[in-house]
């Protein structure tokens, strides 16, 4: 098998969790810099919309290397569509499958649920309950948080910082709270 | 630059009075390129790993896969040994710019905006990074989460001062 091939196919968690880890030692041995992506939504409001608001009056051109870690994993995107996407169909766990099946969501292929999340979903209740109410607490949440998966769950977590682990759980607490408790009501609009 | 209250955001490292280092050494810009291609790198990663997968997020929750606990662990367990050895050693960045990692203080909102956070990541099965990955896969309607993504971020500035922290 060649290495594209190889690389084509799903990667199991324990090469793709130290390859993620080692963004940790890549950044700060690179240019002194603190894996973190959820900032890089504060630069863009910075840049943007700064509406004389405290909280984004900053020169946010001192941190620009996040804008470009962020817009790279934006073209990292593009290059496994171009050349190491998948033919195989995704393999999910049956409870899910037939737990999703009770709201009509049959098609299960690809990454993303086409029937929750294609366009023809965006002007539903549904739709914009998920994308557009989901998004805005992925962007106030983790601004409240100071941080999302990779600023505290990886970054600070290695760095044994104790406020990291409490937001760390707070997210895998929210993230219990809503799969199980609430997401149920909002699949079956 | 206006006097900020409290620091509660220890990711904008410009902004921590204890990690000055920025200001130590002026590079050219297209050093920014070599974030470029971690981010690329990254990228990669989390598509591949299918981290960016909303069924991955979901099975995470529901306890029905150990994938993503196994990839968010042995992450950490890379980072926090990778850390550890660079404070053991003394190593320097490139640039030979002493590495200092900021120390985060505790407040209120790591708990609230987690929580919040927790919600917005079942819900869209993505946190930030995967966001910015699943547009450039194709999965063009993310930009309306990413939008109301920045939205929030927006929404959280404006209101920071009455929210408790």
């Amino acid at each position: 098998m060649n290495i594209i091939e190889w690389i084509k196919q799903p990667w199991p968690w324990y090469v793709a969790g130290p390859i993620i880890g080692l963004m940790v030692p890549a950044l700060l041995i690179f240019g002194n810099k603190t894996f973190g992506i959820s900032s890089s939504l504060r630069h863009v409001c910075a840049a943007c919309v700064p509406a004389k608001i405290p909280f984004f009056q900053y020169d946010w051109k001192k941190e620009i290397w996040n804008l470009f870690f962020v817009f790279g994993i934006f073209l990292g995107g593009i290059l496994t569509a171009l050349y190491f996407q998948d033919d195989a169909s995704v393999v999910v766990n049956e409870n899910l499958v037939n737990e999703l099946s009770g709201y009509g969501i049959t098609e299960i292929n690809g990454l993303i649920p086409e029937q929750l999340f294609g366009w023809s979903q965006v002007g539903t209740l549904r739709g914009i309950i998920l994308m557009v109410f989901g998004g805005f607490l992925v962007g106030f949440g983790t601004r409240y948080a100071g941080g999302c998966t990779s600023g505290h769950a990886i970054m600070g977590l290695s760095n044994l910082q104790l406020p990291s682990l409490i937001a760390t759980i707070s997210f895998m607490a929210g993230g219990f709270i809503m799969a199980n408790l609430i997401l149920p009501y909002i699949l079956a609009l | 630059m206006q006097q900020q209250t409290t620091n509660t955001d220890f990711e904008v490292r410009s902004l921590d009075a204890m990690c000055v280092n920025d200001e130590e050494v002026k590079t050219p810009g297209w050093h920014n390129i070599k974030y470029l291609i971690m981010g690329a790198v990254f990228g990669i990663v989390l598509i591949k790993s299918e981290v960016i997968s909303w069924y991955r997020i979901q099975e995470m929750f529901r306890l029905q896969s150990f994938h993503m606990f196994g990839v968010i662990g042995s992450a950490v367990a890379v980072g926090a040994l990778s850390v550890f050895l660079i404070k053991k050693l003394k190593i320097k960045s490139i640039y030979g710019e002493t590495i200092v990692l900021p120390e985060k203080s505790f407040n209120k909102g790591q708990i609230y905006g987690g929580l919040l956070f927790g919600f917005g990541w079942a819900m869209t099965g993505a946190c930030p990074g995967p966001l910015f990955a699943q547009l450039g896969y194709g999965a063009t309607t993310i930009l309306v989460t990413i939008l109301a993504a920045l939205t929030g971020t927006w929404v959280y500035g404006k209101f920071r001062e009455q929210l408790p922290h």
